[in-house]
């Protein structure tokens, strides 16, 4: 999957989203290549509140609103119904934020990924509640600065680490699961392709930025997107017939301490606090490199 | 027709299983999961053509009909109580978004303290989001909802989901005869669900959107519009089950002996029965007192209970319900129906049957006295 074969169709604009918006580009380019069957879910969040505003209404395809919890029994209730209805040429495809999926919306996911149904859930991490204003979810990164993790004297953002979707997924024995960012989109796109071609519950994790509570400039969307995984910050993976896939194995990782710099939330951390997330990363490759198998880079 | 000797929950399994439900979302709780059983059994054997699916929870029950219905396919769950509650934000969004799910709900008291016996604070709890709701009085009934609830959600005029209350326990578990309508007339009587407002590769849309406060009134306002116009097509669609399976409903309410009565005791559920009963009882000692069953919540039935009270003395409501710090709930919607008509009658509201509670005989009989002697404005009966 290049940029050449993406599609000329567009089936998400007209939308208010802010400028730099890392969520809308994932959803944009994966309905691109997902095409016109798709049957798009979208819970309470970003991307609803900015392409479902009566009377302008934003997708191209199917596409509902969810409740905030339901993005995953939603999909599933769309996909049975269709399957009942003699229909079997369709995607029904989640595009969730963090909060929706790593927070209110895990029970909904896991059921439906215990089930098997036949769906494709794309989680787009923008790392907070952003649609209420910066606040932390299961997602925030340690050390970010939040509404609700502040950095004050006493306490440096947030004190505890991102949640493990990517490998919470996997540990249901599901279907595929993979990880991604909007900063590699060739590796992302790919990687829907083939979800949406696979039968059974696929879920995609996609680091998408957001400049206004990342505190970046909005032309840097792409490009920090990118650094998070040059840094080693998150990783290019995906599980699939019961075994973990490393697809990007960087020989070297760029500076942590300039990644973290480049961006508002994290500009409070002094040394120790960039150490201890050295260490972590440190700790998490190893592991990946220690069990995983490698794929082609 | 056959004959078969049912509890309520299995009857109103049986009445599902004759609407042909395309997707089920099923999740247990007491005492609703009967249905959910037989549901399962029909699927398993081939009596029922449906995507059952086994959801892990009460708010993906709901949410999963939801996008069932969504494409247009007919769905089905049931619930209770604590589940009731907890899927409480699904029903608003199935009522928006115009969506004719039926959902069963076995009648339960509510936590804390915990209970699982039959009142109705569960579904009386939820009258304002937009559901119709239906109260039986046996299995038969029960049975009968099933098919006449589709009939009445689905119809292009209401649009409207559909709850069918069964008091858990006295209903949903007590065996009863009932007919069981054939396959065949119930085809004749349910065709298959039509619909356009629904996701469609042919024409796709985008459902379930947000609307300002420019638009948002006028959504709600028809919403409003479409459960007044149920009250014509629940008519409808007893006159056609009557035509095709025999069995005669009665509408929104139904009375019993309230032509010369003079006192009137109005209630709803299974407890209908033993209140009719007392008042043949008492009838022979020569009081007059009649009964009023409310077969509906919403649509509220305000002009067929004028038409049955106004010439009452005084009446009573009974209700297996209270709205804290004010009166039972039933026992408001009655008032005001009365109060806009003119009517300036004394009225006295009894809460029993709270926690499942029994109501005898007797305490029916000294509800009928208060009635006519005068009460508090609210008397907890077992208290």
């Amino acid at each position: 999957m290049t940029v050449k074969d993406l599609a000329k169709d567009e089936f998400f604009y007209g939308h208010k989203a802010c400028a730099g918006c890392g969520g809308s580009l994932a959803v944009r380019n994966a309905l691109k290549v997902i095409g016109k069957n798709a049957f798009a879910v979208l819970p309470a969040g970003c991307m609803s509140a900015v392409g479902f505003n009566f009377p302008q209404l934003c997708f191209a395809n199917n596409a509902i609103i969810s409740t905030f919890a339901g993005t995953a029994s939603m999909l599933t209730g769309i996909e049975a119904g269709l399957r009942a209805k003699g229909i079997t040429d369709f995607t029904a495809v989640g595009f969730a934020g963090d909060g929706g999926t790593a927070d209110i919306g895990i029970q909904a996911l896991s059921g439906a990924i215990d089930r098997g149904d036949n769906i494709l859930y794309i989680c787009y991490d923008n790392e907070a509640y952003m649609n209420t204003g910066i606040q932390k979810s299961g997602l925030t990164p340690f050390g970010a600065k939040t509404t609700t993790t502040l950095a004050g004297k006493n306490i440096h953002g947030n004190i505890r680490p991102k949640k493990n979707m990517f490998e919470i997924a996997a540990a249901h024995n599901i279907a595929y699961a993979a990880t991604a960012t909007i900063g590699y989109m060739e590796d992302f796109l790919t990687k829907v392709k083939k979800a949406s071609g696979l039968k059974g519950t696929k879920y995609i994790h996609v680091i998408a930025p957001c400049p206004t509570g990342w505190g970046i400039s909005v032309s840097d969307t792409v490009e920090i997107a990118r650094e998070i995984v040059d840094c080693g910050l998150w990783y290019l993976a995906e599980y699939e017939n019961g075994e973990f896939i490393l697809n990007h194995n960087p020989k070297q990782f760029t500076d942590v301490a300039e990644y973290l710099k480049k961006q508002g939330r994290f500009r409070h951390l002094n040394n120790d606090d960039v150490d201890l997330i050295i260490r972590s990363r440190d700790e998490k490759w190893d592991k990946i490199r220690n069990n995983w198998k490698f794929g082609k880079d | 027709m056959a004959k078969k000797f049912l509890s309520g929950d299995e009857a109103f399994a049986e009445g599902v299983r004759l609407a042909r439900p395309q997707v089920i979302s099923a999740y247990p709780i007491t005492p609703q999961t009967i249905v959910v059983e037989r549901l399962s059994e029909m699927v398993e054997n081939g009596s029922l053509k449906s995507e059952f699916i086994h959801v892990e929870s009460e708010h993906s029950a709901l949410s999963c009909a939801i996008g069932a219905s969504a494409v247009g396919a007919r769905a089905f769950t049931a619930t209770s109580s604590q589940g009731l509650l907890y899927m409480a934000e699904c029903l608003l969004y199935a009522s928006g978004g115009r969506f004719p799910i039926v959902m069963m709900n076995a009648n339960r008291s509510t936590a804390l303290p915990w209970n699982i016996y039959g009142d109705q604070r569960d579904s009386i709890s939820q009258l304002d989001s937009d559901w119709i709701q239906a109260y039986a009085e046996n299995a038969q009934e029960g049975l009968d909802f099933a098919l006449m609830s589709y009939y009445i959600a689905e119809h292009r005029e209401v649009s409207t989901p559909f709850m069918v209350n069964l008091d858990g326990f006295v209903l949903t578990h007590t065996y009863e005869t009932v007919d069981i309508p054939t396959q065949e007339l119930a085809d004749e009587y349910l065709p298959p669900y039509e619909t356009d407002n629904r996701l469609d590769i042919e024409n796709p849309k985008n459902l379930a959107f947000s609307a300002g406060p420019e638009h948002n009134y006028i959504f709600k306002y028809k919403e409003h519009r479409a459960l007044l116009r149920a009250k014509k097509i629940i008519a409808e669609a007893e006159k056609h089950f009557a035509e095709i399976f025999g069995r005669k409903y009665t509408g929104l309410l139904e009375t019993y002996q309230t032509e010369d009565a003079e006192y009137i005791l109005i209630t709803l559920g299974s407890i209908a029965g033993l209140c009719r009963e007392i008042a043949d009882f008492l009838r022979a000692k020569g009081k007059k007192i009649g009964v009023v069953r409310l077969r509906y919540l919403r649509p509220f039935p305000t002009e067929e209970l004028v038409s049955a009270v106004k010439n009452a003395k005084a009446v009573g409501v009974l209700e297996k319900d209270i709205s804290f710090g004010n009166e039972g709930t039933v026992f408001t919607n009655v008032n005001s129906a009365l109060f806009q008509a003119g009517i300036g009658i004394p009225s006295y509201n009894f809460i029993g049957g709270l926690g499942g509670k029994n109501i005898s005989h007797k305490d029916i009989e000294k509800i009928f006295d208060l009635i006519e002697k005068g009460a508090e404005h609210i008397n907890f009966i077992e208290i």
